[in-house]
């Protein structure tokens, strides 16, 4: 179900997108609207279920957290419950910050964060290598991450 | 983890799911008081641990029904440099996250478009005429959760 928008509302979630700390009065001016208008819309827009929210982005190699793995698992599915039990085994693993699922070559993909490689080499062996139904499993590290915005091209 | 203590990870926690929460809302749920909760939260800025805000937007919503994972390794012969591609791989629109990775890849990117079509354009006219791009692997997002991770 696509929202119905207009050019204000693409321009109020652009300049959010940019800068996500702005108070609705200063959103209210950039896009010169009154203060009213601007909390009206946003509120319209957070009712529709389109923003859904303002998060903070927690950075984990500043907790301590220097590891940061991509895990892309293969499943094997001729077990019919196969995502849903893998998946549920997943959410437990404390490590694990992102899952995704995906039509392609990868099933799912499972971002994990460790303090260091030791710390990641125990982790892969006593929580990951031991979730169930796993055919096949791939690991990207990461080296740096380049973009991180996540922003819509609106 | 860096000298957190348990109140600094429920603080951390809870700014994860909305950071727009007033401090004097937060203190409440943990039994601080206001100017206490302030004082965490600037420390936790400080220590860079809450690096910002994120938008979080219900992309199929406005339109963007398609959000596919690359894959992306750079041809080995007459390599451009991490440089130049890095720099041409920001400038798409429609790149929401690049990273550079160890693996069977080399780098690993979010891209939104409107619908697999959109999505077929966006790689054959902005992906593919990178400078250096080799073999590109792609898998189309069907669900995502984020997780509050070992807080």
């Amino acid at each position: 179900m696509i929202f119905m928008q207009d050019d204000t509302d693409r321009r109020l979630l652009r300049l959010l997108q940019e800068a996500p700390d702005l108070s609705t009065a200063e959103l209210a001016d950039r896009a010169g609207l009154t203060a009213m208008r601007c909390a009206r819309r946003l509120a319209r827009l957070e009712e529709a279920g389109v923003l859904r929210g303002v998060r903070g982005v927690i950075d984990w190699k500043a907790l301590g957290f220097a590891v940061a793995v991509s895990l892309r698992v293969t499943l094997d599915k001729t077990q019919p419950r196969a995502f849903d039990e893998f998946l549920a085994r997943a959410r437990e693993v404390a490590e694990v910050i992102e899952i995704q699922t995906f039509l392609g070559r990868v099933d799912v993909r499972l971002q994990i964060v460790a303090r260091d490689l030791g710390h990641y080499r125990d982790l892969y062996r006593e929580k990951i290598l031991v979730l169930p139904h796993i055919a096949d499993i791939e690991s990207l590290m990461t080296l740096s991450v380049v973009k991180s915005d996540e922003a819509l091209p609106l | 983890m860096t000298d957190l203590d348990a109140l600094d990870r429920l603080l951390l926690r809870a700014l994860a799911q909305d950071a727009t929460r007033p401090a004097a809302d937060l203190g409440r749920e943990l039994g601080l008081s206001q100017p206490a909760t302030w004082r965490r939260i600037r420390r936790l800025r400080d220590l860079g641990a809450l690096k910002g805000r994120r938008l979080d937007l219900d992309a199929a919503a406005l339109g963007f029904g398609v959000t596919v994972f690359l894959g992306i390794k750079l041809a080995s012969r007459g390599r451009a440099s991490l440089e130049d591609f890095e720099r041409a791989v920001c400038a798409i629109r429609e790149v929401q996250t690049v990273e550079h990775v160890l693996g069977l890849y080399d780098y690993r990117l979010r891209v939104v478009a409107r619908d697999l079509e959109d999505f077929e354009r966006v790689l054959r006219r902005r992906i593919m005429t990178l400078p250096g791009i080799g073999p590109v692997e792609a898998n189309v997002l069907l669900s995502e959760e984020r997780l509050p991770g070992p807080l």
